[in-house]
């Protein structure tokens, strides 16, 4: 899809996924729990589907359940891991947790703290978006129930020191949850975590699968009542036919992973260096080099993220923003606050495997043009 | 909070006009003075230092204003 550039919301789905839907909709339609042929056939698909995931994710497949999005996903290991027996005790309890995770993370950490009996604990970044491992080790107290990391963030693409905050965390006995949503098929994924987080939108799966690993003896009791699908940790049977699509995508993404990114980085480092010479007054924001491949992110002072957003729509380009009108709740980017990063005129660029390089260079052509449109509509200064 | 030179009461707008307005009335105190917003947009407690940081200002700190509004203090260095 030329012009579309927001691959870190959503990818289009892999031609090899797309190839192995129908398919899979004719044999793994059955419930997986069933012995008769057509349920065996459906858990098989299930049972390789996982293993696939499982060794990509460096877990075993025993460790890995697939839920009906990565939000759920999160939500499920933010409000199970590590969570008490029963739901009435008195243990005071804090999350320590990264001022940049993703809503679903922060959402369902200020969830499983009851307020009265504790605190979610946001350790802050630096201007680059990183989290201090240092200041992070140090949030961690006898009382910490969880701590989430993610592995990269999902705005401005920053990279987090994540083996040594997992380190830290086993010595203080805190299990480490790492939403790794964004990292899938764009990095060297972290070792060390009790649990983490995926999404196939962003491996160019398709939408509806979501991926919890929490590793072999983790305590864990998931928020919902318990049924016998997916070790009990996920109500109801899996989207079977999308979960297959999803590990079909997984694997050619990870065969093609080593071109995909470096084409990427190029592109994004071309975006990086041009946008500031080719329109004056914008900072580009996150680390300059610990930083996922494929997102870049910059502001553009004087101007709304939302009309900026919509001039590129019109000029056939799809971004995302992380400006206050462009949000629901017209705040603005909790990620780009905590970073004191300039919060109006956002735009995030995130390339797809499908993002060509005609797609940047014309990008860079409209941009420019775009921007001084819309300084002049405004009238800034 | 340093006296204030100039105000500019930006209530009720929303971001970028506060610091659109801030980076017009910037000139009307002279080169070590200091000028005070004056907004209610949730955007203008980081756009206000991003922008000092940007045009090379120095941002001085917010304060309260007596109807509880938040009040930007920057003074001008170039």
């Amino acid at each position: 899809m030329s012009g579309y550039l927001d691959a870190a919301s959503a990818e289009p789905l892999h031609p090899a996924a797309r190839a192995v839907l129908a398919e899979a909709y004719d044999r793994g339609w059955a419930d997986p729990l069933r012995l008769y042929g057509a349920g065996r056939q459906a858990r098989l698909l299930l049972d390789n589907a996982r293993e696939l995931v499982a060794a990509v994710l460096g877990a075993r497949a025993d460790e890995v359940v697939f839920t009906s999005s990565g939000t759920t996903a999160a939500h499920l290991g933010v409000l199970g891991v590590g969570a008490a027996g029963s739901v009435t005790t008195d243990e005071h309890e804090d999350v320590v947790v990264s001022a940049v995770e993703h809503s679903a993370v922060l959402y369902a950490a200020r969830r499983r703290v009851d307020p009265a009996k504790g605190t979610v604990v946001e350790v802050p970044v630096d201007g680059a978006g990183r989290i201090d491992p240092g200041a992070f080790a140090a949030a961690l107290t006898s009382s910490t129930g969880l701590a989430c990391l993610q592995a990269a963030n999902h705005e401005v693409g920053t990279v987090q020191p994540v083996e040594s905050v997992a380190q830290a965390a086993r010595a203080a006995g805190v299990p480490l949850l790492v939403d790794a949503s964004q990292a899938v098929g764009r990095m060297d994924l972290p070792s060390g975590w009790a649990a983490l987080v995926a999404d196939a939108r962003h491996w160019s799966g398709p939408p509806g699968v979501g991926v919890l690993a929490v590793r072999r003896g983790v305590r864990f009791r998931p928020p919902w009542p318990e049924d016998e699908y997916e070790a009990g940790r996920v109500p109801g049977a899996p989207n079977i036919p999308a979960v297959v699509a999803a590990a079909t995508a997984l694997r050619a993404r990870i065969d093609e992973a080593q071109a995909v990114n470096a084409r990427h980085r190029v592109l994004v480092d071309r975006i990086r260096r041009e946008v500031p010479t080719l329109v004056p007054d914008v900072e580009v924001v996150g680390h300059p080099s610990e930083r996922l491949p494929h997102i870049v992110t910059f502001s553009v002072l004087y101007l709304d993220g939302l009309s900026l957003v919509t001039a590129l729509d019109r000029a056939g380009f799809a971004v995302s923003s992380g400006s206050s009108c462009t949000s629901n709740t017209l705040e603005p980017s909790h990620v780009l606050v905590a970073m004191g990063a300039l919060t109006h005129g956002n735009i995030r660029v995130s390339l797809s495997r499908e993002t060509t390089d005609d797609d940047v260079e014309r990008f860079l052509t409209v941009l420019p043009e775009v921007v001084r449109r819309l300084r002049d509509e405004v009238g800034a200064p | 909070m340093t006296a204030a030179d100039h105000r500019v009461d930006c209530r009720g707008q929303r971001c970028p006009l506060p610091v659109i307005r801030l980076a017009r009335e910037i000139t009307a105190v002279d080169v070590g003075g200091v000028i005070v917003v004056l907004a209610d947009d949730p955007a203008a407690a980081t756009d206000i230092p991003a922008w000092c940081r940007l045009r090379g200002h120095e941002y001085l700190g917010s304060d309260t204003d007596p109807d509880g509004t938040p009040a930007f203090a920057v003074r001008r260095s170039r």
